[in-house]
């Protein structure tokens, strides 16, 4: 088989815990399968430093609480022909999502100052920006595919994967919900 | 909340629902006939046994030959009438409405103690609810903690009234009302004081279980463990029409 038949699969994390890209890691021997039809060519789980230029399915994990975060979902959607929205902390915020109840000040505050014994300081070097409000990862581009779930089980992944291998549109709602 | 009908005024009526024949008598609803049927049409703050209220508006059917919607739970059958419960257009609206619901308090269910037992939740998969279109209000809510042995938060409340009307109807205690207009509207136990303080609770716990959500729980529940047992009210209700005939 040439590469030119494999489709080729981008994922990154955004403010996520990484348990969705673990329950990828979950379809266990299912994974050579994939191997052969599909290239994972940037990933937290390969090498490249940098997303290529056209990429067939991108796939984000984690909300979109940082500048950072906000800028790799743009460049996602730029490069990307179509882009999933994986897990409740993409889909709807979720626990990252809990601390628009209070202004970030509040929040930082809170981490930094209150429950620190020495050196209170929030840290501004090397690390990005937080944005005032976390949002879903559809609050900030456009998503063409919704998964669900925290994280969304390996059979749904394995099942949205193995659709689009095939060159089917999956359906996950059949599969996993919000919590699941 | 509709009256009860006499039994002189009763009669049998046939109708269809999705083209299908049923019959039933005059007093049913449609929600009621449908389920008899095995028809499903989603529902959340009607119930069996309680009054009907009428108010999420999820059990929206359409009447062939008219433009309105209206809801299941609290419309009469009548003869000759075309229900229809499966049309674009209905199916559009009732993901819209979860929707909302979903925006308008705070739900995370990945840490919620009714996860993988909760009616919204579920409505929200059966209705293709992948993800919210609005966004969040993420409006602060407060959770009462004072009673001895269940807990209110109002981030999971959807307003259904289901614990107003079993504690009211079914236990004659009447703790639970509601407050406020709108945006605004919120369920009080007593005179708006915490639930811990309230003189007419008796502590019997069909509020708790008669929530769809995650909104009344028992103490000590963890993620997911908050599991409501809901058999005993169509019991309970029969009970006491038997009583007061
Ligand atoms: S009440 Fe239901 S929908 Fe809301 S967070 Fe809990 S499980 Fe999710
Ligand atoms: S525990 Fe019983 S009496 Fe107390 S508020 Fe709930 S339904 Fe009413
Ligand atoms: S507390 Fe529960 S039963 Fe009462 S109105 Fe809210 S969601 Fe409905
Ligand atoms: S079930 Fe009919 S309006 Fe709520």
């Amino acid at each position: 088989m040439t590469d030119t038949q494999h489709i080729t699969v981008a994922t990154a994390w955004l403010d996520g815990c990484s348990g969705c890209h673990m329950s990828f890691l979950d379809i266990d021997e299912r994974l050579f399968t994939l191997a052969q039809k599909v290239d994972i060519i940037y990933s937290p789980l390969v090498d490249a430093k940098e997303l290529p230029e056209s990429v067939d399915v991108g796939i984000l994990e984690g909300s979109v609480s940082s500048e950072e975060d906000l800028k790799k979902a743009q460049e996602f959607r730029r490069h990307c022909k179509f882009l999933i929205s994986l897990g409740d902390c993409a889909v709807c915020g979720n626990i990252p999502g809990m601390r628009n109840l209070f202004p970030l000040d509040a929040v930082l505050h809170r981490a930094y100052h209150e429950n620190v014994q020495k050196n209170p300081q929030i840290p501004n070097v090397g690390v990005p920006r937080l944005l005032p409000t976390v949002q879903p990862v559809h609050g900030v581009v456009e998503v063409d595919l919704f998964v669900q779930g925290c994280p969304p089980p390996a059979d749904v992944i394995w099942h949205v994967l193995s659709e689009l291998i095939q060159g089917r549109t999956p359906d996950p709602m059949t599969l996993t919900r919000f919590g699941k | 909340m509709m009256k009860p009908a006499t039994p002189s005024q009763v009669r049998v009526v046939t109708f269809k629902i999705n083209d299908r024949d049923v019959s039933a008598r005059s007093d049913e609803t449609i929600l009621q006939v449908a389920r008899e049927n095995g028809i499903r049409i989603p529902s959340l703050c009607y119930v069996e046994g309680l009054s009907v209220w009428g108010a999420c508006r999820l059990c929206l059917i359409e009447l062939n030959g008219d433009s309105r919607l209206l809801a299941a739970c609290s419309t009469r059958v009548e003869e000759g009438m075309e229900v229809l419960t499966d049309t674009d257009r209905l199916r559009r609206y009732r993901r819209m409405i979860v929707e909302l619901l979903f925006a308008e308090r705070n739900h995370v269910c990945a840490v919620c103690v009714s996860n993988g037992r909760c009616e919204l939740q579920n409505l929200a998969q059966e209705c293709g609810v992948d993800h919210v279109r609005v966004p969040y209000r993420t409006a602060v809510y407060h959770v009462d903690a004072s009673h001895d042995w269940f807990r209110l938060d109002h981030n999971r409340c959807v307003l259904c009234t289901r614990c107003v009307r079993a504690c009211d109807e079914i236990e004659g205690a009447h703790t639970w009302d509601t407050m406020g207009r709108g945006i605004n509207c919120q369920v009080i136990t007593d005179l708006a004081k915490p639930w811990g303080e309230s003189k007419s609770c008796t502590g019997c716990g069909k509020c708790v279980q008669m929530c769809p959500t995650g909104a009344l729980v028992r103490h000590g529940t963890s993620v997911g463990e908050m599991e409501k047992d809901r058999g005993f009210l169509p019991y309970l209700s029969r009970m006491r029409e038997a009583e007061w005939e």
